[in-house]
């Protein structure tokens, strides 16, 4: 076994067949381990993990409200360091809508008083729990519900982790779901660190990106393989490419494979490559100038 | 019981859950079914890691336990050595 | 030990005493003295407690929830628009039943934007589940934030403490400290068996089927219900270990009184003045202030001004094309008393607007010489 065995989320919850956010938390509570208290906002995990009175995680859970993840996460943190339970982890567990969006402000407040939790985000790109509308997480191009036919979503996707790297935390990471080993790596090693850390898993969404339940952890590889999400790390201010795609993809494959760009035009899946190319090596270099 | 006595009596119910959802047999969901071809699975237990359910019990060779699989299909997409076709469920 | 404090300092040496762990606080005019001396004293070590320095109310009210579930003694203090910044929380904290006291300066709500007193940004939150006090001096601000948690301990439901905006926040009266040592017979440590522990895991506030969701409702309501026996023990006890009883209204002269005048806060203050003036020249008035205002005390209303024909209620709130809530609740409890006393409603302090007792005798006297509108709002003096 690559990953640990120990199972902290049970079968039995309302997710969709196929959904990659369950993948996700699955491997987060291996990586972090019984000791974990985690907080979670409005978002789909609200209401697949279970309904009153079961549940579907074998750890403490505490809902609350959809702009708070990283407020209340940042209220049980100091509750636990106020009565000495610090070996206690607390995860913030939010959506792209509670994240990029309605909150980004918490988010920003906690890391920059660097409250001690780690912060993950399972983006599915769309407000996926109330039916697929667009969020400042949705990629170019993308359909939704809310940039439907010739009203795609014209605006580039929210760049977070450079909105996180600027606040200065110790750690910032991106994460996918075809690379489980590399994603538990990251969670321990900012279980490992003091502050506020933040790690950014791109989920794909069957019903919500268009594509079949079985593909979920393809699509996932995909997104990695084109380099239209790249799996970096950056650890105190330096920045380290953790899976670098041997054979590149072009996105067009990753794109095609997805109803929700169907649509898209061959110069707009150009303008994409172009887009993609460029944000790598801005990234390649920020590799370069933060080594020095 | 009077109303002061029932109140006296009265429990604090907060929203907690404290019991399990796997008495959600979420296996009735699929109109497919994974099936392991014992000769060609090798024990990986990729199709346990990508398992977005938890559903697959890992072993010296995989189990899927069939009263949660939802059928996704991801197991027998993923498995590096075509050892698991997905079949369609009758009824 | 007595000294000459603010409101605003007392409220925060209160939470001192009353040991809160986990502060989290956003200043606004005019709380910020609250918020500024916690921090003093929690720098100087006074005090053992995380103070998180929020960036809105919203997560400072996000982060007490979190802290009160994790199982720690948590506090916050706000105004005006934080406390309405802070409305989806508050119903949130209510029905997660989370002990949390948050002390309140009353402020006005913008725009235009003023600092000065009135009662709407609390009464705006009536409805939410959280038991509110209006304090009229800072001596009970004192005692209430002490007894307050003791109380939302007990039933597990979260008490507003408001002081009024300036008048209380900002003017410094004597205030007697309880003995720390007797405070903390008095208020036990926090640790409660249902709090965020992975030894104990569950999920906290998942969704629920309307039918589970009405019986934590209605154990919310009767547990509101049941805080009022509790309100009146606390009080009592707290008079016999620090000497200062309290109730959950306190009657002032109301014994053999024919016109009862009902208000809270400053101008109930400052009208026990007039209710000895007019008692002097002989009226038979007397004053009810109210304390508590959530669970509303229909009880004592109904006991006291049973026997009253005329009733004056002063609100510093106003419902607006409608009346001020104490008002129209006065009204609701007294509906099927017989015979029903007549009830005149009265405005006053909108905005920080100055009520001398003049104007208070003057509304107590249009009650008795029958001058007096069912709605009564004087602003003669501005022009309307």
């Amino acid at each position: 076994m690559t990953i640990p065995s120990e199972e902290l989320m049970c079968s039995g919850h309302k997710a969709c067949q196929g959904c990659a956010g369950t993948l996700a938390m699955r491997y987060a509570l291996k990586a972090l381990g019984p000791k974990t208290v985690v907080t979670i906002p409005a978002c789909c995990w609200t209401v697949l993990e279970g309904e009153y009175p079961y549940t579907s995680l074998k750890v403490p859970l505490f809902h609350t409200a959809f702009e708070t993840a990283a407020s209340a996460g940042a209220g049980i943190s100091a509750a636990f360091k106020a009565k000495g339970r610090g070996d206690i982890t607390v995860m913030a567990w939010a959506g792209d809508g509670g994240t990029f969006d309605i909150g980004i402000q918490a988010l920003s407040g906690a890391a920059e008083r660097g409250d001690n939790l780690i912060y993950v985000c399972y983006d599915n790109e769309a407000y996926m729990n109330t039916g697929i509308q667009r969020s400042s997480a949705t990629p170019y191009g993308a359909w939704t519900t809310t940039t439907p036919a010739d009203n795609y979503k014209s605006r580039p996707k929210k760049n977070i982790i450079d909105i996180m790297v600027a606040h200065e935390i110790p750690y910032v990471a991106t994460a996918s779901v075809a690379y489980p080993e590399d994603f538990i790596r990251k969670m321990r090693k900012a279980k490992g660190k003091t502050g506020t850390k933040f790690i950014h898993v791109i989920s794909p969404c069957p019903p919500g990106w268009r594509f079949p339940s079985n593909m979920t952890v393809k699509i996932a590889r995909l997104a990695v393989q084109s380099r239209a999400f790249p799996l970096y790390e950056v650890e105190d201010g330096i920045y380290r490419i953790t899976v670098n795609p041997k054979k590149v993809i072009p996105v067009r494959e990753y794109l095609m494979a997805q109803g929700r760009f169907r649509h898209l035009s061959d110069e707009e899946i150009e303008l994409i490559q172009k887009q993609v190319d460029e944000r790598w090596q801005k990234l390649l270099k920020k590799v370069e100038e933060s080594r020095e | 019981m009077d109303e002061g006595e029932r109140m006296n009596e009265m429990k604090i119910i907060i929203p907690k859950s404290t019991g399990s959802m796997l008495i959600n047999k979420t296996g009735s969901w699929r109109s497919s079914r994974p099936v392991i071809d014992e000769r060609k699975c090798t024990g990986c237990l990729i199709c346990w890691k990508f398992c977005p359910d938890a559903c697959i019990e890992p072993g010296e060779k995989p189990k899927i336990n069939l009263d949660y699989c939802k059928g996704c299909g991801i197991c027998a997409e993923e498995c590096p050595f075509d050892a698991i076709e997905m079949v369609r469920e009758e009824k | 030990m007595r000294m000459v404090l603010t409101g605003n300092h007392t409220a925060a040496y209160a939470a001192k005493l009353a040991r809160v762990e986990v502060v989290a606080a956003y200043p606004i005019t005019p709380q910020t003295q609250i918020v500024e001396k916690l921090s003093e004293i929690i720098a100087r070590g006074e005090l053992k407690a995380e103070f998180i320095k929020v960036e809105s109310e919203h997560s400072a009210m996000a982060a007490c929830i979190g802290a009160s579930a994790a199982g720690a003694r948590a506090f916050t203090a706000t105004s005006s628009q934080g406390l309405a910044l802070m409305h989806e929380l508050l119903h949130w904290a209510a029905g997660a039943r989370l002990p949390i006291v948050m002390a309140n300066v009353n402020r006005a709500m913008a725009p235009p934007w003023n600092i000065w007193c009135d009662h709407n940004d609390s009464i705006s939150q009536r409805d939410t589940g959280w038991m509110q006090i209006y304090c009229e001096s800072n001596q009970e601000v004192m005692d209430s934030i002490i007894q307050a948690f003791r109380v939302a301990e007990s039933v597990r439901l979260p008490v507003m403490v408001n002081l009024d905006g300036f008048y209380l926040s900002h003017t410094a009266e004597p205030v007697e400290f309880p003995d720390q040592d007797e405070v903390d017979k008095f208020l036990p440590e926090y640790d409660p068996e249902d709090k965020l522990d992975p030894e104990n895991p569950f999920s906290y506030g998942a969704m629920a089927v309307p039918e589970n969701y009405a019986r934590m409702r209605y154990n919310l309501h009767l547990a509101m219900q049941r805080a009022k026996r509790l309100i009146k023990e606390t009080g009592a006890e707290y008079g016999r270990r620090f000497g200062r009883y309290y109730d959950i209204v306190d009657p002032y002269r109301c014994d053999d009184a024919e016109v009862l005048l009902i208000s809270t806060s400053t101008i109930a203050s400052t009208a026990k003045d007039v209710i000895d003036a007019m008692r002097d020249e002989g009226e038979k008035v007397g004053l009810l202030r109210i304390r508590w205002f959530r669970p509303f005390p229909l009880e004592e209303i109904r006991k006291v001004a049973g026997k009253v024909r005329k009733i004056c209620v002063i609100d510093r709130n106003l419902s607006f094309g409608f009346e001020g809530a104490i008002s129209s609740e006065v009204k609701a409890v007294l509906y099927s008393i017989e015979p029903r006393p007549q009830v005149y409603s009265f405005l006053m302090g909108i905005g920080g607007m100055d009520v001398p007792p003049e104007e208070i005798e003057r509304a107590i006297r249009r009650t008795i010489d029958g001058g007096a509108e069912e709605f009564n709002w004087d602003l003669k003096g501005l022009g309307f």
